[in-house]
């Protein structure tokens, strides 16, 4: 019982001992001493299996429990980048920096074992607070500028779910005289539920969560927060936060269910869906600047997986397996593209050729992470895609199909006509930077993520597998 | 009881007027804050006088009425704002808005399906009307710092709808949210002084350097 609350507070912990501390350079190994144990507890935790706690705030599903590992996963990955990424601004005070890094995976990890909409909401709100002064940390105009655009579209943006779940719990009152929000028992009531207050509630959560999810068209902070938050940053905002608040989401698909009213829930996912494919495709050719590019190319899947959802069946398998590999992929390109840039000096794709010249693993992770990121065999991405693809075809929409395919495709080629000329062909003469060289650090966690999505494409292990079946029954829309 | 109640709805609602045509800084924080600190009042006269709602009613009248409104006067001073709000359309069309939305929130509110005993109150289309002011000033202020108040009149009006569903909330998710909300103001003023030093000025309409 008390395993869930330790996942929670171990780093809340680490964070209070990092406010102690008085020196940087300790303080900076605090990041991977919190996060490998954070990992190994995790993984303790889940093959335990822990109940949902007696008062049902907290407990681990399925779902909870893959974003829970996914998020430490990633977590763990780049606190070893965390390592690297301090040595290259040693005169910098990291005191912020850590600390809201650590409170950062503690607010994460509440959102995956939070069992009440409430707490939930709580959570996801404190991921937005302690993220905003990371995204500052380059203390540029443009840095500051994301900020507060993160900051303010995002708080709106989770004041309007918290509205969502004042609906779900009106729809309560109307509907049964009783207005619990926990998941055990919404999942057991809702059918109770007056119908119009659900379905206003639904709109505000999906709303209020895919703000911060990044669906479009509530989209617009993202370019600009990933593109100026530093590449460790957008890794875990990509690759963690995203997934976090996609579980949101989820928790919001699976009330409805639990009332019998998936047509709603469909019809706005997929809405949702193809919109943020759309509009990654507009954005993403001709793209000048590789970190926007990325952030688009995170809207395009952020979109994938709410189409996996809506369509269910095999589908919504396949979207549990995106989310793993759309995350472990995105922070793999971030960290490698924030390698690139703090080389060239510039994010520009003008300004930027033949990375592979001038640093060999960055630059062939950043271009092995496009082909993965953009489903291309034999990794991850490919087979979820896939599956997600058949999904759609086996349940018979045809023009849905074509439709993904076509932007897809179109993402594809705009994705590679800046990726290409970034990392291929002769380098500059001129670039020889000083303050920076890859080392050990720099390079291991960005290979490691992508060695990973390799594994994950050639072979997926029987307890992974088994936990997508799971998560996906949970969320299953066509029953 | 519900006179009471009546009373402070009607105080809300004037005060969002008062918001929307007020042309002094100063003066709109603080109907800001006077309109946080009586809605808090309302948990105990809704619920009657029991624990969650007076812990409610304490924490929310400390907190809205108090700690936030210091750390915005704290922030203007720091900054130092200028102490005239520069709307994007003029006062008059704001309250013009401003009764087209009240009024569409009453008319609205009306056709909702409500539980019995909220029938005839005030509470859900004062909440409306709350959320849509907030959103109103969020989008027609230029300077970061209306558009904070704009963010806070919004909370105010889903702290009012919130009132009526509190049984719903434990004391610990309740003290989260309004902790949160806490935080929020904090680095939102941290940010704010950041914006002031890049820029020379908190107007967000300068905030344009990225975009496609």
């Amino acid at each position: 019982m008390m395993l869930i609350y330790t996942v929670i507070l171990l780093p809340v912990v680490s964070a209070f001992v990092a406010a102690l501390l008085p020196n940087d350079r300790l303080r900076s190994y605090l990041v991977p001493t919190t996060a490998i144990p954070h990992l190994a507890l995790v993984i303790y935790v889940l093959s335990h299996r822990p109940p949902v706690t007696a008062d049902g705030m907290f407990g681990l599903d399925a779902l909870g429990a893959l974003i829970l590992l996914l998020v430490s996963v990633i977590f763990a990955a780049n606190s070893i980048y965390a390592l690297g990424y301090f040595k290259c601004h040693v005169n910098w005070s990291n005191r912020t920096f850590v600390i809201c890094l650590l409170l950062f995976l503690a607010a994460m990890s509440m959102a995956t074992a939070a069992r009440h909409l409430g707490l939930l909401w709580v959570a996801v709100e404190a991921t937005t607070l302690v993220s905003a002064p990371l995204i500052y940390y380059n203390r540029s105009r443009f840095s500051i500028e994301a900020t507060w655009k993160y900051l303010l579209l995002c708080s709106v943006g989770i004041a309007l779910a918290m509205l969502g779940i004042l609906f779900v719990a009106y729809a309560g009152l109307h509907g049964s005289g009783h207005a619990h929000i926990t998941m055990g028992h919404l999942l057991a009531s809702a059918s109770t539920y007056s119908k119009p207050w659900l379905r206003a509630g639904f709109v505000f959560l999906l709303v209020g969560f895919g703000t911060k999810m990044g669906l479009a068209p509530l989209h617009t902070w993202k370019p600009d927060a990933y593109g100026e938050a530093p590449g460790i940053v957008g890794g875990l905002l990509a690759g963690g936060l995203t997934s976090v608040a996609f579980l949101a989401i989820l928790r919001a698909v699976q009330i409805m269910e639990a009332a019998g009213e998936q047509q709603l829930c469909r019809q706005a996912l997929l809405g949702m869906g193809i919109t943020s494919l759309l509009f990654a495709a507009i954005f993403v050719i001709q793209q000048k600047d590789i970190k926007r590019m990325l952030a688009y190319s995170s809207v395009e899947h952020m979109g994938i997986l709410v189409i996996g959802v809506a369509v269910g069946g095999l589908a919504a398998y396949g979207a549990m397996f995106h989310v793993v590999n759309n995350a472990l992929t995105k922070s793999a390109l971030f960290l490698s593209a924030g390698n690139i840039h703090r080389y060239y000096g510039s994010k520009r794709r003008c300004e930027i050729h033949g990375a592979l010249h001038a640093l060999p693993f960055s630059a062939a992770v950043f271009l092995l992470g496009f082909l993965a990121i953009t489903g291309s065999p034999p990794f991850g991405p490919f087979l979820s895609e896939f599956s997600i693809l058949r999904g759609i075809f086996n349940g018979g929409h045809f023009y849905l199909g074509a439709t993904f395919i076509f932007l897809l495709v179109i993402i594809f080629i705009g994705m590679g006509g800046t990726v290409l000329p970034v990392t291929l062909g002769p380098t500059f003469d001129e670039v020889d930077s000083p303050y920076f060289r890859e080392t050990v650090l720099t390079v291991i966690s960005p290979a490691l993520l992508l060695a990973v999505v390799l594994l994950l494409g050639l072979c997926l292990p029987a307890p992974l597998h088994e936990m997508f079946t799971q998560a996906a029954a949970l969320v299953e829309i066509n029953r | 009881m519900t006179d009471i109640a009546d009373l402070i709805m009607l105080t809300v609602i004037l005060l969002n007027f008062f918001i929307l045509g007020s042309s002094r800084l100063g003066a709109c924080v603080r109907a800001v804050a006077l309109q946080g600190a009586i809605l808090s009042c309302l948990a105990p006269l809704l619920h009657g006088l029991a624990p969650h709602a007076l812990f409610l009613a304490a924490s929310a009248f400390l907190l809205k009425g108090l700690v936030i409104p210091w750390l915005l006067f704290r922030a203007i001073k720091k900054v130092q704002i200028k102490r005239k709000i520069e709307p994007r359309i003029s006062y008059v069309a704001s309250l013009m808005l401003g009764a087209l939305v009240t009024g569409s929130a009453f008319i609205f509110g009306d056709r909702l399906p409500l539980i019995t005993e909220h029938v005839h109150s005030l509470v859900i289309p004062t909440a409306m009307t709350t959320l849509a002011m907030g959103f109103l000033i969020l989008i027609t202020r230029t300077k970061a710092i209306t558009q904070v108040l704009g963010y806070l009149i919004f909370e105010n009006g889903i702290f009012l709808f919130g009132i009526l569903l509190s049984e719903t909330m434990p004391a610990m998710v309740e003290a989260g949210v309004l902790l949160d909300m806490l935080v929020a103001i904090f680095i939102m003023g941290i940010v704010m002084n950041h914006i002031n030093r890049e820029f020379s000025s908190i107007n967000t309409e300068e905030l344009c350097l990225l975009r496609e």
